[in-house]
């Protein structure tokens, strides 16, 4: 047994998750990423003295959705902090925050292991708070401020220390993500930054029940990262007490490009934030009517959906994984489903195939949504219900798939256009195999000598022949009788 | 509760003021004095008075989600000290 074996980690995920309103949390500026510098800035965000900051309902409203699909306590009254430090992209020198009562409170979500079991994590808390502006340090005497991200509207999510390896961590996170994503909140785009993740590790022997040391791990910008962060945490704090030597606590920096975490340089004192109850603030109630009416805007969530797709549609529960990851994805499927005419396994399984290979094949090369996609769900659907009925083979299908993506065109209209429709004369697909047999005279006997996986030739020769519209089903049932008989 | 010229010290440090030995003297014996005034209030019985963050009556005070036009980068930048490229600049901070 390694030494790795005899230790347990125990880890904590602070995530922030950047809501998709579109003004700020305090004032009216827009929220747009990647605008001018300083071109999204008012007196309010910019700290201006004498200004009076006025909550953004919909923050409210999105932390209550988040809290409801979290299993959390919503606060009946909740209130805003000065959390207070020094830092240039922080203009006013404290950033609005919630500390004593957050919006939402003791809450749970049950992760998914790779194993099919499931682990539930506490949620602590869910808090409102504000972004700070993007400090741009690569220059070589001066730092250059941009306030344009500064009053962006956030969910604090605080999970309880019940993590106890990386890979638990990452289907945390996944669960997070996927979650705010379903609710509408957050675009969940972990590169510019919607999605971040901070991590509390410690190490103890395992039976322990004591808590060790904890390092508190940041920068880590994306799922892979999280997760080869948390684990090259965990060894080097287990080497660490291995070696007698104690585990500080200290803040890291995860460098992805080197795969090591660095020491923060400490800020001595930093850490004395002197929260206080914001003067500028009034308190936010939330009553039952409030909650309820959030709670009709909250959509099947993916587990449900997961769930649900299993049996509705007798999908294995790879592609029922595959298909509810995104909400936009798991919609498009349902409408394509809804177009078959007939619904049955076969044909949903049908859907899911083309949505997994050929769809979302198509999505990650060029990069396109879901909602742009140029093969709407109807004509999938109306695509694979062609392919129920023989009027085109799945390898037909292939081709108006391809000219879907270019022309957009209904696939009926495109089977017209070039005469796709395939052969199911019974009469004219005889008469072709007829044909091929008599100009293979020696794989005929090599076939009858054995030879039966020559039946595969005398289909692709058929096919050839026919231009790839002879009925598949049919040429098979045909050669076969004539072959054998 | 009495304050030293530690918790002075502290305090100046996190608001990023230096002050000469006379000064730091000075605002311990202040300090002293307003908690002292502040601890007349220990006299009164809360016994099951809620904590209150706010003293205004209010509460619910919220906007729409609709946006306001901003303010001009120019007009933005026009108290900053020092500024370049449309960006705040302030003495090398490292990240």
């Amino acid at each position: 047994m390694s030494v790795y074996d005899t230790y347990e980690a125990v880890i904590g995920l602070e995530v922030h998750a950047q809501l998709s309103t579109k003004t700020k949390i305090f004032c009216g500026c827009s929220t747009t990423f990647g605008n001018a510098p300083n071109s999204n800035v008012c007196p309010v965000c910019l700290g201006m003295p004498g200004v009076l900051p006025v909550l953004n309902k919909q923050v409210v409203e999105y932390a209550i959705r988040l809290g409801l699909a979290t299993h959390c306590t919503i606060s009946p009254t909740s209130v805003f902090a000065r959390k207070n430090y020094f830092y240039p992209d922080l203009p006013k020198g404290y950033q609005i925050s919630q500390y004593e009562e957050p919006i939402c409170q003791h809450g749970y979500v049950d992760i998914d292991i790779e194993d099919g079991s499931a682990k539930r994590i506490g949620i602590t808390r869910i808090h409102m708070e504000e972004d700070a502006g993007k400090s741009i340090h690569d220059m070589d005497t001066d730092t250059l401020v941009d306030v344009n991200r500064c009053g962006t509207p956030l969910l604090e999510i605080v999970s309880e220390p019940d993590m106890r390896s990386a890979k638990e961590a990452y289907h945390y996170l996944y669960f997070i993500w996927q979650t705010v994503k379903y609710l509408g909140i957050c675009d969940g785009n972990m590169e510019e930054g919607s999605l971040r993740c901070d991590a509390n590790i410690s190490v103890r022997l395992k039976g322990e029940t004591k808590l060790g040391t904890k390092a508190e791990l940041k920068n880590m910008n994306s799922f892979r990262n999280v997760e080869r962060a948390i684990e090259y945490e965990i060894k080097r704090q287990i080497d660490l007490i291995d070696e007698g030597g104690p585990v500080v606590q200290q803040t890291l920096l995860w460098n992805a490009d080197k795969n090591v975490a660095a020491p923060m340089r400490s800020k001595e004192e930093a850490h004395d934030y002197r929260y206080f109850p914001d003067p500028d603030l009034v308190p936010v109630v939330v009553d039952k009517e409030w909650i309820a009416n959030v709670e009709k805007l909250i959509p099947e969530l993916p587990k449900v959906r997961h769930q649900r797709f299993m049996e509705s549609f007798k999908l294995p529960a790879y592609d029922a994984g595959v298909l509810t990851q995104e909400r936009e994805l798991a919609e498009y499927f349902e409408s394509a489903a809804g177009q078959l005419i007939k619904k049955n396994e076969e044909n949903y399984k049908s859907v899911s195939n083309w949505i997994m290979t050929d769809v979302l094949r198509v999505m990650n090369e060029e990069k396109i949504a879901v909602s742009d996609f140029p093969v709407t769900p109807e004509h999938l659907g109306a695509m694979v219900n062609l392919i129920a009925d023989g009027t085109i083979s799945g390898k037909i299908a292939k081709e108006v798939f391809d000219d879907m993506l270019r022309t957009k065109d209904h696939p009926k209209a495109i089977v017209e256009r070039k005469g796709l429709v395939q052969i199911s004369d019974t009469g004219a697909i005889e008469k072709e195999i007829d044909l091929i047999l008599a100009k293979f005279p020696n794989e005929i006997h090599r076939y009858r000598g054995g030879e039966v996986k020559l039946t595969g030739f005398f289909v692709g020769e058929t096919m050839k022949v026919m231009k790839g519209k002879g009925n598949p089903k049919l040429i098979n049932e045909i050669l076969k009788k004539k072959l054998d008989g | 509760m009495s304050v030293t010229i530690k918790d002075v010290e502290h305090i100046a440090k996190l608001a990023k003021l230096e002050f000469s030995e006379a000064e730091k003297e000075k605002f311990t014996h202040q300090f002293n004095d307003i908690l002292k005034y502040m601890e007349q209030l220990n006299s009164v019985d809360t016994t099951g008075v809620e904590p209150l963050a706010q003293v205004i009556e209010l509460k619910n005070v919220f906007r729409d989600d609709t946006v306001k036009p901003s303010t001009s980068t120019e007009e933005a930048l026009k108290n900053a000290p020092a500024s370049s490229d449309a960006h705040f600049k302030v003495p090398k901070v490292i990240g």
